[in-house]
């Protein structure tokens, strides 16, 4: 199903979708990010500040989110234009490495809903993004074109 | 001991250019699983109507986190990096950053608030191209806790 701006309405929900986040998603994201903040690669240096594993980086989780509200708009990266989150809650990924097997990483929901229809084929999305019960997300919103 | 409230207003770069490169954005868009051919494919991102493969849009970050990196560190302002957390985020872009760019960014600091032992510095870091065309504005506002406010 292709959504068009004209197909949507204020309050229209996006499809719900979650992924999931392994231990070798973050040190992807740390090398083609830059961050290298030790806390999103060694649960002995998370421990030593109270965290109960590595976490992912927030920015991760964004990333996340994005790619959530441009999948949804028809898989145009550049149809996003403002995009802002606040990070409400960290999201441990306990270790999933061999030889732990499956039994670790994170999972991450996300649904939303079309908050304003701004003209101009845009419109303001509402995310919501959840791991293990947890809001990870709050006032997340991203204004996005649509066909 | 609290940021120093009088950096609040201080002006970082702009730093050496970045150069936007097609490895470097099909890199980003494998680690967060960003399918789009427009990320990785020319042809299919000129038939787009775009000049070359383009970003996603939190790709921003790896320019105004090592922009914004010199206002952190200034060591007058007093922030113990140990103890940040990333509290919000946001990008509000001109149009999409794409290979071929080449940007440079300045970085503002556009407040400090101390609440108890937590202080509050956002940054706000414009990313625009060698030419002076806006291509982004990224905020940061990170979280430090005191252990000993």
């Amino acid at each position: 199903v292709t959504v068009t701006y004209d197909g949507v309405a204020k309050g229209t929900e996006l499809p719900a979708r979650s992924y999931r986040v392994t231990r070798l998603d973050l040190v992807k994201y740390a090398g083609a990010s830059g961050d290298f903040n030790v806390i999103h690669w060694s649960d002995r240096a998370a421990r030593a500040v109270g965290l109960p594993s590595v976490i992912a980086h927030g920015m991760y989780t964004m990333a996340q989110a994005g790619q959530f509200v441009t999948e949804w708009a028809g898989g145009d990266p550049g149809a996003v234009t403002d995009f802002g989150v606040n990070f409400s809650a960290m999201v441990p990924v306990p270790d999933d490495t061999p030889p732990s097997g499956n039994t670790g990483g994170a999972t991450i929901e996300f649904s939303g809903k079309v908050l304003d229809k701004l003209g101009d084929n845009k419109v303001t999305v509402d995310i919501v993004a959840k791991a293990d019960g947890a809001k990870v997300l709050t006032r997340a919103r991203a204004t996005v074109r649509l066909p | 001991m609290a940021l120093n409230p009088e950096f609040v207003g201080r002006v970082y770069g702009p730093g050496a250019p970045y150069e936007v490169s097609r490895v470097k954005i099909a890199d980003f868009a494998d680690a967060i699983g960003e399918p789009s051919e427009l990320c990785r494919d020319r042809d299919a991102a000129v038939k787009a109507g775009y000049p070359d493969v383009i970003a996603p849009p939190t790709f921003a970050v790896v320019i105004s986190m090592h922009a914004a990196d010199e206002a952190n560190n200034d060591p007058g302002l007093g922030l113990d990096y140990s103890m940040v957390v990333h509290g919000q985020q946001s990008f509000s872009h001109s149009r999409p950053l794409h290979a071929g760019d080449v940007v440079v960014a300045t970085t503002t600091i556009e407040s400090i608030k101390s609440v108890g032992t937590m202080s509050m510095l956002v940054t706000s870091t414009d990313i625009v191209t060698a030419a002076g065309e806006h291509v982004c504005t990224a905020k940061s506002m990170l979280v430090e806790r005191r252990a000993d406010a």
